[in-house]
């Protein structure tokens, strides 16, 4: 099913399409089944802080780490740019496809790495301010810290308001347009931060 | 839609944010040695009063979707606090106490606080007033 939605013009009533008006598919802005996942992710995460071992935690902090990192880095440089260029309706098509999806990943993929990472950091010790590397750490804290202000403040938003601006009856192109842009530069800059990530922890991991 | 004027709500948010992150940070690199708390302390109050100030701001707007920043804010919320309370938790299960365990922890209730209301600001700039033009 799909609703059918135009830029606005003045005085024009909402009634039947115009030839040439843009088509977006229905959508859920916060996909309901995939809750189920994320509560079973929560649920091993809390139970992997529990039991406080080596393998769980490890897995938690390094399994979602990984993906973090990765779809930043494919976001930011591989899909943003390519979105950029699509035409108007293939990117109402895409975006319809993929942000609500981002909605859910996003949030769990980053609480599953910096929740279980803490965890085993004070089991290894490597939070402690003794540790060899303290630097690097502190430095790792650093780069979080900032790719958490910029995505929870411009990301994240962002990402949701398209998703409502696109349930709209009559979305606004320019809304959109701004919306994404903010997306995009945002999934960019995360991107690069990621690199500074891999750098980091790929050195802590090297001893 | 024409788009309103707007307080720098997300400028805001996002600095206040980076304070918390700053304390947060100051914390977590000393431990699990003893640390002057003042400095966190005063970075969560000017974080806590840029949220009081960025709540401020909002009520002062006209014509604002309050209906559809009620209505985001309010889910938004729920989830913010299930993270929130995940990460609190990885801080208690590893025996973090004292000054700076209510510093982190109040620290988690305004990252739990703006995060929502950045994101349901950001949706109801762009909302109708009235709830009459709900999609």
């Amino acid at each position: 099913m799909a609703t059918t939605a135009e830029p606005p013009a003045p005085g024009e009533a909402a009634a039947a399409p115009p030839p040439g008006a843009i088509s977006i598919p229905d959508f859920e802005i916060v996909p309901r089944l995939g809750l189920i996942p994320v509560a079973i992710v929560f649920a091993g995460l809390v139970v992997a802080i529990a039991v406080n071992e080596l393998w769980p935690l490890q897995f938690f902090h390094v399994a979602f780490g990984a993906a973090w990192t990765i779809i930043d880095l494919f976001l930011g440089f591989v899909l943003g740019p390519i979105l950029g260029r699509l035409s108007v309706p293939a990117r109402i098509e895409m975006t319809t496809r993929l942000m609500p999806k981002m909605v859910l990943i996003m949030p769990t993929v980053v609480t599953a790495t910096l929740a279980g990472g803490w965890q085993l950091g004070h089991l290894l010790g490597t939070v402690d301010s003794s540790y060899y590397h303290h630097g690097w750490i502190v430095a790792s804290y650093i780069v979080v810290g900032c790719m958490a202000v910029i995505a929870l403040g411009l990301l994240e938003p962002a990402n949701i308001a398209v998703l409502f601006e696109l349930k709209k009856k009559q979305p606004n192109p320019a809304i959109i347009e701004r919306l994404m842009k903010r997306f995009i530069y945002t999934a960019g800059i995360l991107g690069a931060l990621q690199i500074a990530t891999l750098v980091i922890m790929t050195k802590i991991a090297s001893g | 839609m024409a788009e309103r004027d707007m307080p720098p709500v997300t400028q805001v948010g996002m600095t206040s944010l980076a304070l918390i992150v700053a304390g947060g940070i100051y914390l977590a690199a000393h431990l699990p040695q003893s640390v002057p708390l003042t400095p966190a302390i005063v970075l969560l109050a000017l974080s806590a009063l840029l949220l009081a100030a960025n709540l401020f701001s909002l009520t002062r707007v006209h014509d604002f979707a309050w209906w559809r920043f009620r209505q985001v804010g309010l889910w938004a919320l729920l989830a913010y606090a299930i993270t929130a309370g995940l990460i609190e938790y990885a801080f208690l299960r590893n025996g973090l106490s004292g000054g700076p365990l209510i510093v982190l922890t109040l620290s988690l209730v305004i990252y739990a606080l703006h995060v929502p209301m950045l994101i349901a600001f950001t949706v109801a700039r762009y909302a109708e007033p009235q709830s009459r033009s709900a999609g």
